[in-house]
């Protein structure tokens, strides 16, 4: 991944306003303002937002590189979900407003629509910090075509949920509510597309925390005494300590590798197809072991609140399941190879390479 | 920070992309001669010498390696990317393989002169065959406890002692052998040792076959009664080759030939399950390649950190530990994923799988095992950690 910076910048904000207690104090409904406000008068949310559009220009691959960051600091501000609504605006050509943002649907066979009367019909389940969001970022069906609108989050009928790692994650109702701007989304976009960039967005925060786990679960082994040594001196602990390692590195190719394919070709392509898909399955069985591991390394106090473990591992578990979880994008995987053909599996695998 | 190994992204250059489908029009070319069968996995070395030769003709073994010395000065991609197509083709390559990996790698960097000048070329060209001599009955994992002794002599060195479990060696003309030269001292257990090169035809070699569980004949025990190694053919310096034969070529090791030894299995599962698989076995074979993927795009990385002069060791111990685990579990998945068998006629696809099922089950064990077992990789990347 790039390493420049704007990931500098990302990770020193980061390592600054999001400790432990603000991630705690954020899912007691507390909204870190001081963090997000850092991260926007960076620019860091506008990341994804050209130039001409009133954003930061910076590459794709830079954008994934600070959710990396922001993985492995569980922060707890929808920087994510803000990228992702500016690439979608700016696909139709809508200027991004300021403040936090979120997009709607999430999932693919998400049904909003927009009338002939420019007002907005439908609901969205599972929206991400939707109650946080000044602004939503929608694709709508006009006419059948899939459109691009931006609304303001004010008025809109929410009702609010968690997710496993207490985010938020919201069901929004747009009946009636009237776009600041809408734009014709541009051929290939549309839900299913734009869950897919949801996906590959994902599988990087989970890379980070992924990364977060395996510094977090070695420190604690080399402090951790028990039989008169540090526990990370048993052969046990080393090698589930080294088979995390594994999965992290797994999680971090395969992620890296969606994230540059969707950089270079875009969420609708087929290699786009093939590589989230390897990318969600992957990191999501990366997810479950590591994890797994970690919180064996730090026993029963890992498993305490106060412990601060879980914050990257309640995310974990409930980013796995975001965009599609491992059984959905597997099952897609495998029946674009068996389409393919046994003779095809390897051409297929090394395509473009 | 102790997540400090990480793997470049990868982006092959043009010439490699073009390699890729030069060595697939070759191979294909080659498969329909009849050169080889894509799953003949017992050809007769003949035939493995014979494939050695045009590999070598084709500038494809010693790739990296200087043209001074027969090498071709080409890049770690364009070499990898000619290894997976080999492997994944299921060519015979294993009579110029290990010289390709790790032998001659090792006399380019340690032998004299003069062994380079006389023995690099040949097998850049596919003459030589190499084995390796580490093994010995009571050392294995446990590498620089080995015994077999050189002891200095007129001109050279006098070998006694017994290696085992060495691949290879009944086929080939060369061995790298480990030997003891000295005894380990307090401070450093690894010292000691010296690296030779061997010919296995030298007076006083001989060489007992083991038979391997698939019924295979691979492995052998090889016995050393006075066999005289000259001066010329030392690698490296007396007593020091802990220095030399540990993580230096460690990360020579993380190829394609530690992910793609069962592909055959995956790929006859693809075959029986037919363009419109069932839910449950679209999902089994999307798991699969979604692992297979991830370590190609992992292994490529390695190659590439190499062509940018890194060594990445404890990468690549996470590659060949990724690799072999997953390589090893996959023919019981697919063996459990696979459409059941009836009682209608088996018909030529279900002969294949079958076949390929029965190959992939049995050489199984031995994956997480050759090369460094799994535990050898795991203490390596512990020690990456932080933690030893």
């Amino acid at each position: 991944m790039s390493d420049n910076i704007i990931v500098d910048t990302a990770t020193r904000i980061l390592a600054d306003l999001c400790e432990p207690q603000t991630v705690n104090a954020a899912e007691e409904g507390h909204w870190p303002a001081e963090l997000w406000n850092a991260l926007e008068e960076s620019g860091l949310t506008l990341t994804w937002v050209p130039d001409n559009l009133g954003g930061a220009g910076a590459e794709m691959l830079d954008g994934f590189a600070v959710l990396r960051a922001a993985g492995r600091f569980a922060a707890p501000v929808p920087l994510a979900e803000t990228l992702m609504a500016g690439w979608l605006l700016a696909q139709a050509g809508i200027g991004a407003p300021p403040g936090p943002m979120t997009i709607a649907p999430v999932h693919e066979d998400g049904n909003l629509t927009l009338g002939a009367d420019d007002k907005l019909h439908g609901r969205a389940r599972h929206i991400p910090f939707a109650r946080a969001a000044k602004h939503i970022a929608v694709i709508a069906k006009k006419n059948g075509a899939p459109t691009v609108a931006l609304v303001s989050a004010e008025g809109l009928n929410i009702r609010e949920g968690t997710s496993l790692a207490g985010e938020p994650q919201d069901t929004v109702s747009f009946d009636g509510a009237t776009p600041i701007a809408t734009g014709a989304a541009p051929a290939g976009l549309d839900p299913v597309a734009l869950a897919r960039l949801g996906a590959a967005v994902r599988t990087q925060q989970m890379a980070g925390a992924l990364e977060h786990i395996l510094d977090q679960s070695v420190q604690w082994s080399l402090d951790r005494v028990q039989f008169g040594r540090p526990i990370a001196k048993f052969q046990a602990v080393q090698h589930n300590l080294a088979t995390l390692a594994g999965e992290v590195a797994a999680a971090g190719a395969a992620a890296d590798g969606a994230a540059e394919t969707i950089a270079l070709e875009g969420p609708a392509s087929e290699r786009a197809l093939l590589d989230v898909a390897v990318a969600k399955v992957r990191v999501g069985e990366a997810a479950s072991n590591g994890a797994a591991i970690a919180h064996q390394v730090h026993g029963a106090m890992g498993f305490t609140y106060e412990h601060s473990l879980h914050h990257a591992t309640r995310r974990l578990w409930a980013w796995r399941e975001e965009f599609g979880n491992e059984t959905l994008w597997a099952g897609r995987l495998g029946k674009l190879v068996a389409e393919q053909g046994a003779e095809e599996l390897w051409p297929f695998l090394t395509q473009g390479t | 920070m102790a997540y400090n190994f990480h793997f470049d992204p990868v982006d092959l250059p043009p010439e490699a992309k073009e390699l890729r489908q030069e060595v697939r029009a070759f191979l294909r070319q080659e498969i329909e001669a009849g050169t080889f069968a894509p799953d003949s996995e017992r050809a007769p070395f003949s035939i493995a010498k014979a494939f050695a030769r045009k590999v070598g003709a084709k500038g494809w073994i010693g790739m990296t390696w200087p043209k001074e010395y027969g090498g071709h000065e080409r890049s770690h991609l364009e070499r990898y990317v000619v290894i997976e197509e080999m492997l994944a083709h299921r060519a015979p390559t294993r009579a110029y393989s290990t010289a390709d990996r790790q032998s001659g790698p090792v006399i380019l960097r340690y032998g004299q002169e003069e062994i380079k000048r006389s023995i690099v070329p040949r097998i850049a060209s596919g003459e030589l065959c190499f084995c390796i001599g580490l093994s010995e009955p009571n050392s294995g994992s446990d590498v620089f406890a080995a015994s077999t002794r050189a002891t200095k002599t007129d001109g050279g060195w006098l070998v006694n002692g017994r290696k085992i479990w060495t691949s290879n060696a009944h086929n080939s003309d060369y061995m790298i052998a480990l030997l003891r030269t000295s005894p380990s001292t307090k401070e450093n257990r690894r010292h000691g040792l010296t690296q030779f090169l061997i010919a296995c035809k030298s007076p006083g070699i001989t060489i007992r076959p083991i038979v391997n569980l698939t019924g295979g004949h691979d492995f052998n025990e090889i016995f050393f009664d006075d066999v005289f190694v000259p001066d010329l053919h030392l690698i490296g310096d007396v007593d020091m080759a802990w220095k030399q034969a540990t993580d230096e070529l460690a990360y020579e090791r993380s190829g394609p030939d530690r992910w793609l030894e069962t592909i055959t299995a995956l790929t006859e599962l693809v075959r029986v399950a037919g363009p419109q698989p069932g839910e449950k076995l679209s999902e089994g074979i999307g798991r699969e390649v979604a692992h297979l993927a991830t370590l190609r795009r992992m292994s490529a990385s390695v190659a590439g950190m190499l062509q940018a002069g890194k060594t990445p060791a404890v990468e690549a111990a996470v590659v060949k530990d990724l690799g072999t685990n997953w390589e090893q579990a996959l023919p019981n998945k697919v063996r459990l994923m696979a459409p059941p068998v009836g009682d209608s006629d088996p018909d030529t696809n279900d002969d294949r799988f079958e076949q390929a099922l029965r190959h992939t089950t049995l050489i199984a064990p031995k994956l997480t095992i050759q090369g460094g077992t799994r535990e050898v990789l795991r203490g390596i990347i512990a020690r990456g950690l932080g933690l030893r």
